[in-house]
């Protein structure tokens, strides 16, 4: 919260260019660690840590949609195929290989890669409104195929059961054990992101938002670069949804339909365009919202509505509430939750002067 | 008109950068037909003319942007003409708009360095791990962009979004972007528009010192004829796509046709 920059000099360039270039960020990280890592999984119970489970899988799904859509400026409303089609890959190897997690997982996430490259292939020539439409259509075939090729999905219900990730003998079969897996592969995507954006290849996919003519100008192939910019974006989807179907123990084409894509374009408004803060704040917000509605409509609703009303309510509200909350962003702090958040940081960076 | 080229050429010297006859047509408009011109190594050639003369489509052909219906660019002797913009600035041919064309939601640090993105070797696995190669390479370039940041005197700016910036000052951080290409060859579409005397001066010194310390030989389109008259080794003037003068400053004020070009004649009674 108190970032105060003065009295804090740099004598090197590593120093300048470090990711928290202030000390109190390396304590404020260090207390984040202490907290997720010992204090969260004593004190939980099983049904919180579950939903923290969910965030972190969120979160590695948030930032990779962002890199695309908030770093490189390009659209896709594809990412929930992205999803299965990384969950397919590794539940097929999972249950016809009998491989572990650490080989369907980069797998799910290469496949994943490598499909999503292909349906960014329009964005060489399209950008914005007929982007995204290419990219739904991207969505809509891959549903299909996953529904209908029963090589994939494995038969009628077009879901494959897959067995628990195994940790050196340690079955991860509950919440808590679940619970480290998860936060691992969240802070790894945390971190990867951080890296990337602040490096060469980072800089090359913002230069490509901002400015495509500019950028062509300065050396960067800005076709290699949105394609690139696809690959990871969706190699990070493909993660997701290997997460996923690890998490429920089954891959399921329909835990990856368009709304997931659309969920997850609301997590990185919601949160803030092209920032990573922004991305785990948005996969928070859009996970918790329908759980504290529901929490709070099982509440107050039967109050109003008979039993049996009271589920339909729910889902209504939940699709009410997310469509206006978008709306509301758009509107009046398009730059997210990382931005009232920034606001915050800033007005305390000077407290209790004004400047 | 592969005979004119030749005629052109054979009176060479030293040339870094030859347009041999290019000419390039919109629909029914001739933008530049045509058009010769030789850039001498180490020199400042200035390429002026009324507007729509066809400057910057000339300027986009050099940068490839435009690919000319005919004739040929030749950079150093290679052959440039269809190569893609990010080829031509890899093979050290850096360039500013005449509308700033920033990264506005970048730092002008970053800016800077994004200049110097084909100099850097990075990849996506590198750049992941972050620690180790990335880094070492990002601080290297670093050193080369802080050289550059002092030349332009921008050390107050670094972390500032080049959205905040002034006018001129944007100029002058697009200009450090091109020179942190290293390039052998600068193209500035008119780098003083819209500037006051002051700043135009100052740019006008960053140009020749660029010219002249760095060894950088530069292309510029300008409308300042004073400026122009000033730093130019080499004038080309331009009018509806054709060239219709070349040579010295002075040899080009003197011109007839440039004359008539700028401020018509009392036959026909002025441009239409």
């Amino acid at each position: 919260m108190f970032h105060r920059e003065a009295g804090i000099f740099k004598t090197t360039y590593a120093a300048d260019m470090a990711l928290y270039p202030l000390p109190i960020a390396k304590w404020t990280v260090a207390a984040l660690a202490l907290l997720f890592v010992v204090l969260i999984p004593l004190l939980f119970a099983e049904y919180y840590l579950a939903i923290l489970n969910l965030i972190f899988i969120a979160v590695v799904g948030a930032l990779g949609l962002n890199i695309l859509v908030g770093y490189t400026g390009q659209i896709s409303i594809g990412h929930g195929a992205f999803m299965s089609v990384g969950a397919y890959t590794a539940a097929n190897l999972a249950v016809r290989l009998d491989l572990p997690f650490w080989i369907t997982l980069p797998a799910g996430g290469l496949m994943a890669a490598l499909i999503g490259v292909v349906v960014g292939i329009p964005s060489l020539r399209i950008k914005g409104l007929y982007l995204a439409i290419a990219t739904l259509a991207g969505q809509l075939i891959i549903e299909w195929t996953i529904n209908h090729v029963p090589a994939i999905s494995g038969g009628a219900q077009a879901s494959i059961q897959v067995p628990r990730p195994d940790l050196f003998g340690l079955i991860l079969n509950t919440q808590s054990r679940l619970y480290f897996f998860l936060l691992f592969f969240a802070a790894l995507a945390i971190v990867a992101t951080l890296n990337l954006m602040r490096s060469r290849i980072g800089r090359a996919f913002i230069a490509v938002r901002d400015q495509d003519i500019a950028a062509e100008i300065i050396g960067i192939n800005i076709y290699r670069y949105k394609l690139l910019s696809f690959a990871i974006s969706s190699f990070y989807a493909g993660v997701c949804g290997v997460l996923y179907t690890y998490y429920f123990g089954i891959a399921n084409y329909e835990q990856f339909q368009l709304i997931v894509s659309i969920d997850y374009l609301a997590m990185i408004i919601i949160g803030g365009l092209g920032s990573v803060l922004g991305s785990i704040f948005g996969a928070i917000f859009v996970t918790l919202l329908p759980i504290v509605l529901r929490l709070l409509l099982e509440n107050v609703g039967s109050l109003v509505f008979s039993e049996s009303e009271l589920a339909n309510v729910i889902s209504g509200t939940r699709l009410a509430v997310f469509g206006a909350l978008i709306i509301f962003f758009l509107i009046v702090e398009p730059e997210g939750l990382n931005r009232l958040w920034r606001n915050v940081r800033n007005y305390f960076r000077v407290w209790p002067f004004s400047y | 008109m592969g005979l004119s080229a030749r005629r052109a050429s054979s009176c060479r010297g030293d040339n870094q950068l030859t347009i041999e006859s290019v000419s390039k047509k919109f629909g029914g408009v001739t933008a530049v037909q045509d058009v010769s011109v030789e850039v001498p190594r180490g020199g400042i050639l200035s390429i002026i003319g009324p507007n729509g003369a066809g400057k910057t489509s000339l300027l986009n052909m050099l940068s490839g942007f435009y690919k000319p219906d005919s004739g040929r660019v030749m950079l150093e002797g290679q052959d440039i003409t269809h190569k893609k913009p990010s080829e031509i600035a890899s093979l050290g041919v850096a360039r500013t708009f005449q509308n700033i064309a920033l990264f506005s939601g970048l730092t002008v640090l970053d800016n800077l360095m994004l200049g110097r993105h084909v100099r850097m070797k990075a990849g996506v696995l590198s750049s992941v791990i972050y620690w180790g190669f990335a880094q070492k390479e990002d601080i290297a370039h670093r050193e080369a962009v802080e050289e550059i940041i002092d030349f332009l005197k921008l050390q107050d700016l670094r972390k500032l979004q080049t959205a905040t910036l002034a006018y001129g000052l944007r100029k002058r951080v697009e200009l450090g972007r091109a020179l942190a290409l290293e390039p052998k060859v600068l193209l500035l579409d008119e780098p003083m528009g819209g500037m006051n005397q002051d700043e135009k001066e100052d740019m006008a010194r960053y140009i020749l010192d660029v010219n002249q310390e760095r060894g950088v030989t530069v292309v510029l389109i300008e409308h300042d004829m004073g400026v122009v008259m000033d730093i130019s080794d080499k004038v080309v003037v331009l009018d509806r796509g054709k060239c219709i003068a070349s040579g010295t400053p002075a040899h080009v004020q003197g011109d007839a046709r440039v004359i008539e070009a700028y401020l018509g004649t009392a036959k026909s009674g002025g441009q239409t």
